[in-house]
């Protein structure tokens, strides 16, 4: 059943929480951004403050209610606070990409009909005029970093900190009319609508209740015993789901603090110097970090990458092992204390994770080696499964249960069941209310008595009762021959590979599996660079022979370790190219979150995938390539096609036997 | 043709001032060598300036000589309405002009922060010793020197090299520190030697972009050299060609480009 909790107290809408903060947390910080080099920070009662100077200053715009405010822009405190802002006056508060280009803006700016537009800086203001002819509703933009604004038309545009100081100078006119429309928000009001970047199709505008947004934070800040003092980093895009309940929902349900970094570039720096103590990740993000150690060892003195090697090799023996209080040999207890002193201690304070006490990642499975790598260290990182209509939490693993292959337990105040197709089902208090203005993609998602489709195929496990996820519902399939085609259990293993940064695996209804490969280039052009191989473009490296000497040897590797599943040995690669451009969701490829959109590669790319199975050594083919600005080029290439090895599947080889 | 009080306003609606800075009749000459040949231009408050030419046309030694580190043989240089004396580098930079090299001339070893702290130099007040100390008045006005250059970095978007040394960083990088460290002066007067020189075409239109923000945000006069006509014809309000140090055309972009001389120059006639 759908929990009918009544409201705790009046904490029925975030700025309700906002208000409570103020009272109870006051002078602790709320929010910091790094800004000129140093850490700025507001406390509670401050963040209250800016925030109804804020929704005063929109209401002398004359904000109404029910009004949609698109806000587009890198994580901010102010861009947090319009939300809340537009919450007060009662408007529905949109998150958007900021890295879409006009085109994909223009499209959810006119879905959702957007009378606001509060935009981080000059390159988001100048995408949204680009669309204002096309999108009609548009009446004032608002944006926060003033650089380069001062020739613009300023009739309807306005600086964020004007719209402030007018909210603020206007307060004797606003306070009765704002204090009103903040008391008529209740469970039911519209917290926050997100647009789904959608692997098929146009975006879905996801429309959360408050009641969504508040049972889930409560649920889930409980679940982990988040308290006010932890810290987290906003750094993934505003228009995320788990950007809107770590930054906004829990934040304001515990009071914790939310730090900005100083810019994209600067993450990792920001990363260490705030140290926070709970952290959130998608897989990409703790490969990255990986990589860029396993890089940064290989240019270490001999000495210590021995130490590093042998200390690494007892941390992934015993490491998760001591992180779940399983019992473990004395001496291998001091053994890894001295690793903590020599190693462990000193990598996770270089990579900022020292004060991590409860880490998550989601989004995609996370390859088991580097989730190990992590645990080993020591760090506490749990994976949780979720979806943008479950306000995030579907399942998620509770300390000292946690490994990489399962997604957890339901998480509290969620049911989870499995359909007989194998697919997904949850129903919870955080289920979302409707697509907006798409009562037929609603109807066909959720069912009259509240359950949801995921669109996932897993099982629970007998023995722990964790989920497993195995793939897309629809990404599974069937080979020629009928055995299990799940592509993405092949990638994410060739997705391990540091030099592998993308991997597109085709064979449903075909006889074999072949796969498309991206390099990542910061690993593999530090590998040319000390292995003196000269390249001048992506394009070049990516068609080196030894890169695709090294990217086969990868391949057939995983073709070894797929061949030990019974179920699944029918996905080996038997051929496979490595591609001239790195997927992009500029170029339709990948969606915003960077998952892969299988139909258009599959399109996109025909002519490569028809080379993989004519059995041809090389093909030249030209691409459609658009550029950051929204410009299209186009690139040529001739690519070497690969056959890679494979093993008999192990049960048809004991037949043999 | 020379109203020195008169402003006039751009394509773009920017309000042009008077005259910042006149060169009247500048020659200069190197032994036998004659560099630059009888030239006379201004520069108005507020405008993007824009000097060019073939090799060898004596772009380089004219900025030097509105940098004061060449000493003109013949004629006089105004600046802000005054006749401006032979000068020292510091008292040049005092005056407000600032400078970027063709050869990128920083401290290589230091971080960008410190290398654009540099460039507060002539506005540090308090002595050796007292800094050394860092105490009291010391300490107040790092404080505020650190303030602006922070202001700088987050203005050229380089917060994330701030701590790193310069000579890890990449040439576009690099000249972006450089303009960092010219701006730090707070010039009135901003010399830029060919800004784009061996950038890629993204590199470029950033650095174009940074000198029109430079120039709209501060207000600050820039007189350039540049080979990339491109990049010239886009960015500067107005423009001087020279030819084997003679001025053959000044005037819009759009004049210059229909202006016979300079078709010729840059085509190659002959020159007999």
């Amino acid at each position: 059943m759908v929990s009918e909790t009544a409201p705790t107290g009046e904490l029925c809408s975030i700025p309700a929480l906002l208000a409570r903060n103020a009272r109870v947390h006051g002078a602790s910080p709320a929010y910091r951004e790094k800004e000129f080099g140093i850490w700025q920070s507001w406390t509670w009662i401050e963040v209250a403050e800016e925030i109804r100077a804020m929704a005063e200053g929109f209401l002398a715009l004359g904000m109404a209610r029910g009004d949609y405010v698109a806000i587009i822009g890198r994580n901010r405190p102010a861009h947090y606070w319009a939300m809340v802002a537009a919450q007060m006056c009662g408007a529905i508060p949109v998150p958007l990409y900021q890295d879409a280009v006009a085109e994909e803006m223009a499209y959810v700016l006119e879905h959702c009909g957007a009378r606001f537009v509060v935009c981080g800086d000059q390159e988001q203001v100048d995408k949204v005029i680009e669309v204002q002819d096309r999108v009609h509703s548009i009446e004032h933009v608002m944006y926060n970093d003033k650089r380069g604004m001062r020739k613009y038309d300023h009739s309807h545009l306005h600086w964020l900190h004007d719209v402030q100081a007018e909210g603020r100078a206007g307060h004797t006119r606003f306070d009765g009319e704002l204090d009103r429309r903040i008391s008529e928000l209740d469970y039911d009001s519209t917290c926050v609508m997100l647009y789904t970047s959608g692997t098929t199709g146009k975006p879905k505008g996801v429309v959360l209740s408050n009641r969504n947004i508040i049972e889930t934070s409560k649920n889930s800040s409980e679940f982990d015993h988040l308290k006010h003092s932890d810290e987290v980093l906003a750094y993934l895009p505003m228009a995320w789901v788990g950007d809107f309940i770590f930054s906004i929902g829990q934040a304001m349900w515990t009071g914790f603090c939310v730090n900005c970094p100083e810019s994209p570039e600067t993450m990792m720096t920001d990363l260490r110097e705030i140290g926070p103590t709970y952290y959130f990740a998608p897989p990409r993000i703790f490969e990255t970090m990986l990589t860029n150690v396993m890089i940064r060892m290989e240019d270490a003195s001999p000495l210590k990458k021995r130490m590093f090697d042998r200390y690494m090799k007892l941390a992934q023996e015993v490491g998760p092992a001591i992180l779940d209080g399983k019992p473990v040999a004395a001496i291998d207890k001091l053994r890894y204390a001295l690793g903590n002193l020599f190693v462990y201690g000193p990598l996770k304070n270089t990579l900022g994770l020292s004060r991590v006490r409860v880490a998550y990642t989601a989004g995609e499975a996370i390859g088991p080696e580097i989730f190990d790598f992590y645990r080993g260290l020591g760090i506490n990182l749990k994976q949780l499964y979720g979806q943008t209509e479950a306000s995030v939490f579907i399942t998620q693993q509770p300390d000292h249960e946690v490994r990489s292959d399962t997604v957890g337990v339901p998480s509290p105040g969620v049911e989870v069941k499995i359909g007989e197709n194998g697919e997904v089902y949850y129903r919870s208090p955080g289920v979302f209310v409707e697509y907006y203005k798409n009562a037929e993609s609603t109807a066909s998602t959720k069912d009259a008595e509240g359950w949801v489709a995921t669109g996932d195929a897993g099982f629970f496990e007998p023995d722990t009762g964790h989920l497993r996820i195995i793939d897309r519902a629809k990404d599974v399939g069937k080979m020629a021959d009928g055995s299990l085609f799940a592509p993405k259990y092949v990638e994410n293993k060739l997705k391990f590979y540091p030099d592998i940064l993308e991997a597109v695996v085709f064979g449903n209804g075909r006889e074999m599996c072949t796969a498309f490969i991206n390099i990542d280039l910061t690993a593999v052009g530090n590998w040319a660079e000390r292995n003196n191989i000269a390249y001048a473009s992506y394009q070049e490296l990516a068609g080196h022979p030894r890169v695709l000497d090294t990217i086969q040897e990868h391949v057939e590797e995983v073709n070894r370790s797929v061949a030990e599943d019974e179920m699944l040995s029918g996905c080996q690669i038997h051929r496979f190219l490595v591609l001239h451009k790195e997927l992009d969701a500029d170029d339709g490829e990948l969606t915003r979150t960077r998952k892969v959109r299988r139909k258009i590669i599959e399109e996109k790319f025909h002519d490569l995938i028809a080379a993989l199975y004519d059995g041809s050594t090389r093909i030249s083919t030209e691409t459609e390539v658009t550029y950051e600005d929204g410009r299209k080029g186009s690139i040529k290439a001739t690519l070497e096609l690969r056959d890679a090895a494979v093993q008999e599947p192990r049960h048809r080889r004991m037949a043999a036997e | 043709m020379n109203d020195m009080s008169q402003g006039y306003t751009t394509a773009d609606g920017r309000k042009i001032g008077g005259t910042l800075m006149e060169m009247k009749n500048i020659t200069l000459r190197f032994g036998g060598v004659v560099a630059i040949k009888d030239i006379s231009f201004d520069i108005r408050e507020g405008e993007i300036r824009a000097i060019i030419g073939p090799n060898g046309a004596g772009k380089s030694s004219m900025l030097n000589v509105i940098s004061g580190f060449y000493i003109p043989t013949e004629g006089e240089v105004w600046f802000r309405g005054e006749r401006r004396p032979q000068m020292k580098p510091y008292q040049v930079a005092q005056q407000g002009i600032a400078r970027t090299f063709q050869n990128i001339a920083l401290f290589k070893g230091m971080s960008t922060l410190d290398n654009i702290m540099t460039g507060r130099m002539t506005m540090m007040k308090t002595g050796m010793a007292a800094q050394a100390l860092w105490w009291g008045r010391a300490q107040r006005e790092e404080d505020e020197h650190r303030e602006k250059v922070e202001k700088i970095i987050d203005f050229l978007e380089i917060q994330h090299i701030r701590k790193t040394p310069v000579g890890r960083l990449p040439y576009g990088l690099q000249k972006r520190v450089e303009l960092g460290r010219a701006l730090a002066a707070e010039p009135k007067l901003l010399l830029l030697d060919e800004p784009m020189a061996g950038m890629n075409v993204e590199e470029k239109e950033d650095m174009s972009r940074f000198i029109l923000d430079v120039n709209d945000e501060f207000g600050t006069t820039i007189a350039l050299i540049e080979h990339d006509m491109g990049v010239v014809m886009d960015l500067s309000d107005r423009v001087v060609v020279m030819d084997y140090g003679k001025k053959i055309g000044d005037g819009t972009p759009d004049e210059v480009r229909n202006n016979q001389d300079v078709i010729d120059a840059y085509l190659g006639v002959s020159h007999d």
